[in-house]
């Protein structure tokens, strides 16, 4: 019986599937307790109610994403043994170490988190809002450790290879790979500019039918202060980060630059069809020494193309060049954004720039346009990063073949994964949904009356 | 290799011993989470609502993080284990794959229920999911720990020979591993109806928590005979440890006690108590398997020594468990202080 897709196939789709879906919860994970805590903070500081309203509301949708996030990480963890038994056995030893610090960056995080969620009126407001803080540092730092194990795939060290068995283990060493600084950055300021630009465009697209609503204002400047700066800082650390792939990982950046020749002086390739049998990229714009500049900053730097590297070690150039260009090109969206913004928000005050923000109404469409981008972006950059390394899974030492599990019958729990997390995607989808379109319209002057009316419900059920 | 009699703790053996105190945590906590889901099934009578609300209101704030205790136990595992936990998950990937599933529809339909729709249907479904899901899930780490015990998982366990069903399902359906397995939803029914009955000030439903508790005791008791008789044929290892080592009596002693002692708590409706002795039992019987099974991680064949990461990922591990427990338990201690220190003080 010929099987329908191959086992090392198979698992490879369910390992993509499983983490393009944890990433979206892992963002907001890290994203929305910042939020959360900026718009509490300004309620203790103000005693405006609405920042009340607002830190409680965005806490009710991501209780839900919290505990969807929590349960495919936990899914993720079992999987790495599940499909990867031959990654595991070589690896654990050398990057358990991020793993097990993030378990309990995990532990501190879902502790305040149920503080935070379940202890609105329970504990003080200082110690509210401070068990908010330990979420959002606890977030940040789970999100750390995993990447650096992810760096350390990608630019292994800490360790020596004897006779195909791993020796000399130093897991520091292992952590403080060269990817680390520059991935860890890179994807801390996704997470802020993917939410903080994915909630700006929703209060946007609200302010667009009332652009009276004071709790849209308020959220939407909440949200640009979070995702403003990141998305403005992303490409630089983005920067970084392909000058760090240009230096330890040249197959990936020959394939995301879809590079066929190493040459000096290299152009900047845009768009375009990577041809792999004709060993050209058609109908693409070159900007000339472009790219020699940006990974190098230099001219004349020498790029080593797909031409130095062994035809079955390629990974898959055009998934890789496509993805990457859709990550710069929405990056460059976002932060152009942004400044524009900033622009319009010249040396005006918080409550005068509310106002100025949500009468520009292009500037409205704009954001909006850019709600799912961030989101976009991010999984656009992890299949450059994770497509760009294969054909290995720990770059140059095992192949991601030599680590698949014997089990035969992959398909099946692939099939099973892909349909549940599709079943949670539409209802998290339309719970998220309602959550947005019941948020309150009233006038500020009711707002108070609305406000203590709801507040007496809840306290009648608990 | 063999194991040094006498000889002096080793860090591997201590992270090993860390392990399984993780997982006790696990059982302890999150266990009765799974058994709240049991009880939220059988809800029945004129407070079925009351009794699903109390479950709701009790796992609500603490059951994401009492679910850490179970990665932390395998984050540990693959860092300070490797080829053990790789051997796991290549022979048991059919029930870890369907507990998972069982965890992720657990733990969403927990919170789509809290926090989405009010409408009762929708309430019900979710529920009915959320019940389900804390059946199923235990059931299958149970079968999955009565298949490592069986030594049926080793490479020179019953588990050798050719074919799908010889190398990846045999293992943890054998009776033996499927009494383990109703073993563990029974106590995890039982130590959530134990610790219901502090959850509430109301009489009536801590009565209807203490009836469930009494009925699932007895069962815990029957059904862990019936385990130890199956280990006869399925567990021999495992059961020789049990009954042959210097402290097995003291170690079968004590767990009777706390059996006897959580159910005349219970009776006499001194929940503290009742509390105390029901996680007691639990946890001894947790131990007295890690013990059981000692030097061996996997029997026959993997054993803690020879299966342990070179000694500078142990001692970095070790150190990180140090300093993680100087954040953790604090933390932890908060928040149960929070959440838990109410209901039992009125
Ligand atoms: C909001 C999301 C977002 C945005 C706007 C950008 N990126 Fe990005 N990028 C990511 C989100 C991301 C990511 C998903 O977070 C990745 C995947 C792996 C990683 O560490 O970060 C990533 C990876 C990644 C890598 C590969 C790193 C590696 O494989 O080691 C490079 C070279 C860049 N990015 C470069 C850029 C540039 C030049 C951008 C210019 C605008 C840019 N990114 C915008
Ligand atoms: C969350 C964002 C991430 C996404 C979207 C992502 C995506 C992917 C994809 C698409 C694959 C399949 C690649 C292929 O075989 O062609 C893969 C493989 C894999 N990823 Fe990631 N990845 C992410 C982060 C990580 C991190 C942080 C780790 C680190 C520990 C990791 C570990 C692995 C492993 C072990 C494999 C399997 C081996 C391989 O195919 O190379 N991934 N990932
Ligand atoms: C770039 C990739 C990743 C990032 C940035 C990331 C980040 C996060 C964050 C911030 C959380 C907590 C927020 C939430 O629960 O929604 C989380 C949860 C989790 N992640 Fe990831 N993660 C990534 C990939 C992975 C991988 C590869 C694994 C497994 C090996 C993993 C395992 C987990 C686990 C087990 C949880 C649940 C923790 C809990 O129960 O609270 N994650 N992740």
């Amino acid at each position: 019986m010929f099987p329908p897709m191959p086992d090392l196939l198979a698992a490879r789709s369910q390992m993509g599937v499983s983490l393009g879906f944890h990433i979206l919860f892992a963002i907001v994970g890290m994203g929305m307790p910042v939020l959360m805590v900026l718009a509490e903070r300004r309620w203790l500081a103000t005693g405006d109610e609405i920042y009340h309203e607002l830190a409680q509301r965005w806490g009710k949708g991501t209780a839900i994403l919290f505990a969807v996030g929590a349960v495919s990480g936990t899914v993720l963890s079992f999987e790495l043994g599940l499909l990867w038994p031959g990654f595991m056995r070589l690896a654990g030893a050398v990057i358990g170490m991020p793993f097990s610090l993030e378990g309990f960056a995990f532990f501190t995080e879902a502790i305040f988190l149920g503080i935070y969620l379940y202890g609105w009126g329970r504990i003080s407001r200082r110690a509210h809002l401070f068990a908010g803080v330990l979420v959002a540092v606890s977030g940040a730092l789970s999100g750390i450790f995993v990447v650096i194990a992810n760096a350390w795939m990608n630019t292994p060290t800490g360790f020596e290879v004897v006779g195909g068995v791993i020796t000399h283990v130093d897991p520091i060493a292992a952590m403080a790979n060269p990817a680390a600084f520059a991935q860890t950055l890179h994807m801390l300021l996704a997470a802020y500019a993917a939410t903080g630009l994915a909630v700006a465009g929703i209060h946007a697209y609200m302010l667009l039918r009332d652009s009276t609503n004071a709790f849209h204002r308020r959220a939407l400047s909440i949200a640009l202060l979070v995702g403003g700066p990141a998305a403005v800082l992303q490409p630089i650390s983005g920067d970084l980060a392909a000058r760090q792939v240009a230096r330890y990982q040249p197959a990936k950046l020959a394939a995301m630059e879809a590079v066929f020749e190493t040459e000096r002086g290299a152009p900047l390739v845009l768009g375009g069809w990577p041809d792999l049998d004709a060993r050209t990229t058609r109908y693409a714009i070159r900007i000339p020494y472009g790219l020699s500049l940006l990974a190098y900053h230099d001219p004349h730097a020498e790029i080593r193309g797909l031409d130095a590297i062994p035809r079955d070690q390629w990974p898959n150039v055009p998934a890789v060049h496509w993805s990457f260009q859709f990550m710069v090109a929405l990056g460059t969206y976002m932060a152009v954004v942004v400044l524009w913004a900033g622009w319009v928000l010249r040396s005006r005050g918080r409550r005068e720039g509310g106002r100025v923000l949500a009468e520009n109404r292009r500037l409205m469409w704009a954001l909006v346009v850019a709600t799912p981008m961030g989101f976009l972006a991010t999984e656009a950059g992890w299949m450059t990063t994770e497509l760009g390394r294969q054909p290995w899974v720990i770059y140059g030492i095992l192949r991601t073949r030599d680590a698949v599990t014997p089990m035969p019958g992959l398909i099946v729990p692939f099939v099973a994964f892909t349909l549940l997390y599709c079943f949670l995607g539409v209802i998290v989808a339309w719970l998220l949904y309602r959550q947005i379109v019941r948020s309150p319209t009233v006038p500020e002057q009711l707002w108070r009356v609305v406000r203590t009316g709801e507040w007496s419900r809840k306290t009648g059920d608990a | 290799m063999e194991p040094k009699d006498g000889g002096r703790v080793t860090l591997a053996e201590i992270l090993a011993g860390v392990i399984v105190a993780a997982l006790n945590a696990y059982v302890l906590l999150a266990g009765a989470d799974f058994g709240g889901g049991v009880w939220d099934l059988f809800a029945r009578g004129p407070r079925a609502r009351a009794q699903r609300e109390l479950v709701v209101q009790a796992i609500g704030p603490v059951w994401e993080a009492n679910h850490v205790w179970l990665i932390l136990a395998l984050v540990l595992l693959f860092t300070c284990f490797p080829p053990v936990f790789a051997q796991l998950s290549i022979r048991l990937h059919i029930p870890f794959a369907l507990a998972l599933i069982g965890i992720v529809l657990r733990g969403s339909a927990f919170a789509f229920r809290s926090y989405g729709g009010q409408r009762d249907e929708v309430q019900q479904r979710w529920g009915g999911v959320f019940a389900g899901a804390s059946i199923v899930t235990p059931l299958l780490l149970g079968m999955a720990v009565g298949a490592v015990a069986a030594g049926a998982v080793g490479e020179g366990g019953t588990g050798k020979g050719e074919g799908f069903v010889t190398l990846y399902v045999l293992p943890w359906v054998s009776p033996f591993a499927i009494s383990v397995g109703v073993f563990a939803l029974v106590c995890f029914a039982f130590l959530a109806a134990v610790y219901l009955t502090l959850e509430t000030t109301d009489r009536a439903l801590q009565e209807d928590f203490r009836r469930r508790g009494l009925v699932a005791g007895v069962a815990v008791m029957v059904t862990g005979i019936v385990a130890l008789a199956l280990s006869r044929g399925g567990a021999e290892a495992v059961q020789r440890g049990l009954l042959g080592a210097p402290w097995s009596l003291p170690l079968h002693v004590l767990t009777g006690a706390a059996a006897v002692g959580a159910l005349v708590g219970l009776w006499r409706r001194q929940w503290r108590w009742a509390r105390i002795a029901a996680a007691g039992e639990v946890s001894l019987i947790l131990w007295g398997w890690a013990l059981g099974q000692y030097p061996y991680l996997i029997p026959p064949d993997f054993t803690i020594e020879g299966s342990a990461a070179p000694l500078i990922t142990l001692g970095l591990a070790m150190g990180a468990i140090v300093l993680g427990g100087a954040v953790l338990f604090p933390s932890l201690y908060y928040l149960f202080h929070v959440f838990k220190g109410r209901a039992s003080e009125v």
